[in-house]
């Protein structure tokens, strides 16, 4: 019997083809005459403060603005996380070093680095546009590209024994393993990441599309700026339909890109048997049905494909069986290689010592002033995490012990958490300048609106995954409300409430540098802590205010991951995991 | 003794042998200046036309062999030749069916049986061919659009031996390629790659297969090695003469599998080959070492083998019993092992002999039955005892499990050091000998003794 390699989409029972296809082609048009306009924007001249227009009708074209860097900054940062992870995961000599280094700059708040950033890269690319948006772009970068670098390292480290060993014996040259192996194995675990790491990527760019700096403002076409300078002018009216859009284009990310890119992801599922419940999309079965896409990539991709495939065949490479325990002993520390090394710690050093000569124009008053920040913006971060786990725990058990509404809850909850925060402070703000209150409470209450939903969608998950047989034990032995809660529920929940607050408390600290600083109606509000001396500093130009300001969040963030998070991470690992 | 068609072979350097490893080794290196020895200089060579089988108990680095000898693993010492030229250098040609199957479970059928030959470069059109060829050989003719996850396990190893054929490998390897399958599709598998092997359909020069099933090994195989282990070594190394298709009624057949019984039941029967001491870090030999090697086998798992031992009189052969309870060899021995260690039993020509204490022990009632496994695990078991005595001896009676886990790692892997510690933990815990605090992962003295100790002291 002799099938067609796509025999089996072919034969697929269809509907309107012909309007699916010209609908495809319709939208490969459209992204041409983006590409070509997005261009001659960028090329043309700096133009750092573009005057933002409140009409409505210009809102799409600050939002499609808006969705090219956010696109951008992903690509460049699924490349970026792939190659880290690629590198840290096959060089045992940098690898521990590189994870290292991952798990720190995960932890540092990516807002404080936008003066510098922009600076560098204005002064890259004099002459255009480009520059700033660059910096921009790189900014959001910043903010998205770890946990799928974290992500990719992980799932390359864990891919069976076995399945290496067959890729092996069966000589397959390194593309080969990439795309079948490696790739495959890590892709639902980069499509998750990529949800949080673009929601991660949103918060940043409405806060960073514009800024002062010193005697320097920079104002980008965006729906960040949109929404800033609605709020700074007071338009209701423009800052409401400005948050419309935010909701409307997260909404339409789900929809559209992340749940079609679910259910595909199904297939790389590492399982032995087919599981009964699946995410179904049904953007992603009209995909299928055009034949047009289900058909051209399949053909493009092969025609690229062969000749490399044949040609790596005939390499010395392919041709040996490489031993899997070489990996570790086979590079030798070669002349080069420390060359390089010496090299890289000769700049780090160099970079180190003048961040601390320029620390030293700091005075104590300074100093003073930024220690008592600190503790500020710690007890602040750490009450929005216990406030929300003080409302989501009972909330979040309650839905997910009754499944017909954690099925409704939990996207929604899911889409709630993709909104950034951002959007949603300038509402808030204006709020809290008609009831005179200060930023001290409200910039609890905007941590509040970028970490609960964390915690909520975790701690459903967590109280749908607690076995019916556990439940109906505690029934049956008629325990008490307490003993329900202490024995069954909470360390139940456990190990969920903790990778939900972890990512809840680096969310919080984000939001600190935005949530104690701002401009509202000409007013500047501002409340003492670290975040507000960042921003302070930012506008007014004062870098070694700045770098330490940032040191000292790092240090606290990172203190913490280390003395508290790990330690409540390891014991729900092992203590309060439950084993199927 | 054994007419039933043994032939001890001593292997020369056949000049044919397809691979041959010449005095290979596999060692860890440790921090100190031991190292963990785990397989011993062994010799050994595939030659054409021979199914060769690799026997032996979990640890004896069944694995680990056949990972050498396909260039997967690099011996720690010595050489793996193919066709007499290094077997890092050369352009082998091996397959191996693994016991996970290691299919890929995103590409169909079709794809996984491709991929092998995609990456020699074949062509698509005649890659194709080839492919749908095969899995009209193995019997899946119409499952090319299939995906893994869709089959069931014997459907899934089908492909697993497509994928190895299609690439027509001079040897074929497979690390216990049946012991995943149920008992009829496993027996199902077996005939039909004899089928091939006997007619030539599969290309195949030679067949290398790792099990730890007897009487898989003697149904199929040419030929059988059989390991040792701490650390590994051949034991023996015969062919097997019994014709095509065979019965494993007929005596013959039974004879030879009680023979290998024999071989593996009885680890202290000289060994073939002292291993070549080497200049380089001293190796200590494991056999002589202070710390027993703990079976990992549970209290009320010997408890239920002495009490059917018992129900037979006391003593039966190992092979009926591990029959009669459905159990594979693998994972009756460790059971075995413990009683035998603790001295509830004892192995005599292949059969277990219950002893007089595991008379009393399989006799009596849970608290008496805990009181006897304390005595005997004090009397025979080092690791226990010492932690015992530490526990006494220090005032707050606690210990860390690090400091025990630091004198194992002078003699076991870190792996094995965790399986040793985890072991005693359970036997200890059963026995009341302490308990153990896994959050803090510290040795505790049970309540009620350690009062009595603080007693006892105040007296003195």
């Amino acid at each position: 019997m002799k099938l067609h390699p796509l025999a089996r989409t072919l034969v697929t029972a269809r509907t309107w083809p012909i309007v699916i296809d010209a609908g495809v082609a319709a939208c490969g048009l459209a992204i041409f005459f983006s590409i070509v306009s997005t261009g001659a924007y960028w090329l043309g001249k700096p133009v750092p403060v573009v005057p933002i227009s409140h009409s409505i009708g210009a809102l799409p074209v600050y939002a499609f603005y808006s969705i090219v860097r956010i696109f951008i900054a992903y690509l460049l940062s699924l490349c970026f996380a792939v190659s880290y992870g690629y590198t840290a995961a096959y060089n045992p000599r940098v690898e521990a070093w590189m994870i290292a280094v991952l798990d720190i700059l995960q932890s540092i708040p990516v807002l404080s680095f936008l003066p510098p950033v922009v600076l560098a890269m204005v002064a890259l690319v004099p002459g255009h546009q480009m520059g700033i948006e660059m910096g921009v772009i790189l900014l959001i970068f910043t903010g998205q590209v770890w946990n799928l670098a974290f992500s990719f390292y992980s799932s390359l480290k864990s891919i069976p024994r076995e399945m290496i060993e067959a890729s092996r014996i069966y000589r397959y040259s390194a593309w080969q393993r990439f795309w079948q192996l490696e790739m495959p194995y890590a892709a639902i675990g980069l499509v998750w990441n990529s949800i949080v790491s673009v929601a991660g990527g949103w918060f940043a760019l409405i806060a960073c599309e514009m800024f002062t700096m010193g005697d320097r403002n920079f104002q980008l076409p965006g729906l960040g700026s949109y929404l800033q300078t609605a709020t700074a002018s007071g338009d209701m009216r423009a800052l409401l339909a400005g948050f419309a859009m935010v909701i409307l284009i997260v909404v339409a990310t789900d929809q559209l890109v992340w749940r079609p890119l679910i259910a595909w992801s199904d297939k790389f599922k590492f399982e032995q048997v087919e599981s009964a419940d699946r995410v179904t999309s049904p953007i992603l079965e009209l995909l299928r049905k055009s034949s047009l896409f289900s058909s051209l990539p399949g053909r493009i991709f092969a025609r690229i494909e062969e000749p490399i495939y044949r040609r790596m065949a005939h390499t010395q490479e392919c041709r040996i069986v490489h031993p899997i325990d070489e990996d570790a002993t086979r590079c030798k520390p070669s002349a080069k290689l420390w060359a390089l090394a010496g090299a890289v710690i000769l700049v780090i050093t160099y970079g180190a010592v003048q961040a601390i000569f320029m620390l030293r124009s700091v005075t104590w008053p300074d100093l003073r002033l930024l220690l008592e920040g600190a503790g500020a913006t710690f007890l602040r971060v750490n009450s929005a995490l216990l406030i929300s786990a003080a409302w989501t725990v009972p909330v979040g058990v309650a839905i997910g012990f009754n499944p017909r509404l954690a099925r409704i809850v939990q996207p929604v909850a899911q889409v709630l958490a993709s909104v950034p925060a951002t959007a949603f402070f300038p509402i808030l703000l204006i709020g809290l300048v008609r009831i005179g209150g200060g930023l001290g409470i409200g910039s609890i209450a905007l941590m509040l609106l970028g970490t609960q939903w964390y915690i909520l969608f975790n701690v459903i998950a967590g109280a749908m995954s607690i076995p019916s047989d556990l439940r109906e034990v505690s029934s049956l032995y008629h325990f008490t409300r307490w003993q329900r809660w202490t024995r069954l529920i909470l360390p139940g929940i456990f190990p969920y409430l903790i990778t939900g607050m972890v990512t809840a408390s680096g969310g919080a600290w984000n939001a600190s540098v935005f949530a104690e600083y701002s401009h509202v109606a000409d007013r500047t509000l501002e409340t003492i802590g670290l975040g507000a001396q960042i921003d302070a500093a930012t506008d007014s130009g004062r870098f070694p205010i700045l770098l330490l300001a940032t040191i000292f969040i790092s240090l606290m963030v990172v203190t913490m991951n280390r003395l508290v998070w790990r330690r409540l991470y390891r014991l729900a690992e092992t203590r309060y995991k439950l084993e199927g | 003794m054994q007419e039933a068609g043994i032939e001890s072979v001593k292997v020369s350097a056949n000049t044919e042998a397809i691979i041959r490893a010449e005095k290979i080794e596999k060692y860890y290196a440790q921090p100190s200046a031991n190292r963990i020895q785990v397989i011993s200089a062994t010799d050994l060579s595939i030659v054409p036309g021979e199914i060769v089988a690799l026997l032996g108990p979990s640890g004896s680095g069944k694995s680990t062999m056949l990972r050498m000898l396909t260039g997967l693993s690099r011996p720690s010492a010595g050489q793996v030749y193919w066709h007499e030229q290094p077997i890092a250098g050369a352009e082998i040609n091996v397959s191996i069916v693994f016991q996970s199957f290691a299919l890929f479970p995103w590409l169909t059928v079709l794809e996984n049986v491709e991929a092998p030959l995609q990456a020699r470069g074949v062509e698509p059109g005649a890659r194709r061919d080839r492919s749908m060829k095969m899995l009209d050989t193995v019997g899946l003719d119409g499952f090319e659009a299939a995906y893994p996850k869709e089959l069931s396990g014997g459907m899934k190893q089908r492909v697993g031996f497509a994928r190895a054929l299609v690439v027509e490998p001079e040897v074929l390897f497979m690390d216990e390629p049946f012991s995943a399958l149920d008992v009829l599709t496993a027996e199902n598998l077996r005939s039909e790659l004899l089928e091939l092997w006997a007619n030539k359909t599969m290309p195949t020069k030679a067949v290398f297969l790792v099990t730890h099933n007897i009487e898989e090994a003697v149904l199929l195989a040419d030929r059988i090695i059989v390991l040792g282990r701490n650390p590994g070594h051949i034991r023996t190394d015969f062919k097997v003469q019994i014709a095509h298709p065979r019965d494993r009624k007929s005596e013959s057949f039974t004879q030879l599998v009680d023979y290998i019984y024999k071989v593996l039941t009885k680890p202290d029967v000289a060994p073939a080959e002292a291993p070549e001491q080497q200049t380089g870090p001293k190796v200590r030999d494991q056999r002589q070492m202070r710390y027993q090697m703990l079976p990992h086998a549970r209290p009320g798992g010997m408890a239920g083998l002495l009490e059917l031992l018992l129900d037979k009189g006391g003593r039966d052969d190992i092979y009926r019993l591990a029959d009669d309870l459905t159990f594979e060899i693998d994972d009756l021995l460790p059971i075995v092992d413990a009683a035998q260690l603790l001295g509830f039993l004892k192995i005599e020509e292949g059969d277990a002999a219950i002893t007089e204490s595991g008379t009393e022990f399989a006799n009596s009632e849970i608290l008496r039955q805990k009181e006897l496994f304390r005595g005997a695990a004090l009397q025979n078991v080092l690791l226990l005892r010492q932690i015992r005595r530490a526990l006494e001896a220090k005032s707050d009676h606690t210990v860390p499990e690090e400091f025990f886990l630091d004198m194992l790692d002078e003699q076991f892997s870190e792996e094995e050091c965790l399986r040793q510690m985890e072991t005693a933990v359970t036997w200890g815990r059963y026995a009341e000998l302490f308990d153990f605090d896994a959050g803090r992962r510290r040795f505790i003295l049970p309540d009620a003794q350690e009062e009595e100790i603080a007693a006892n002291e105040e007296v003195q």
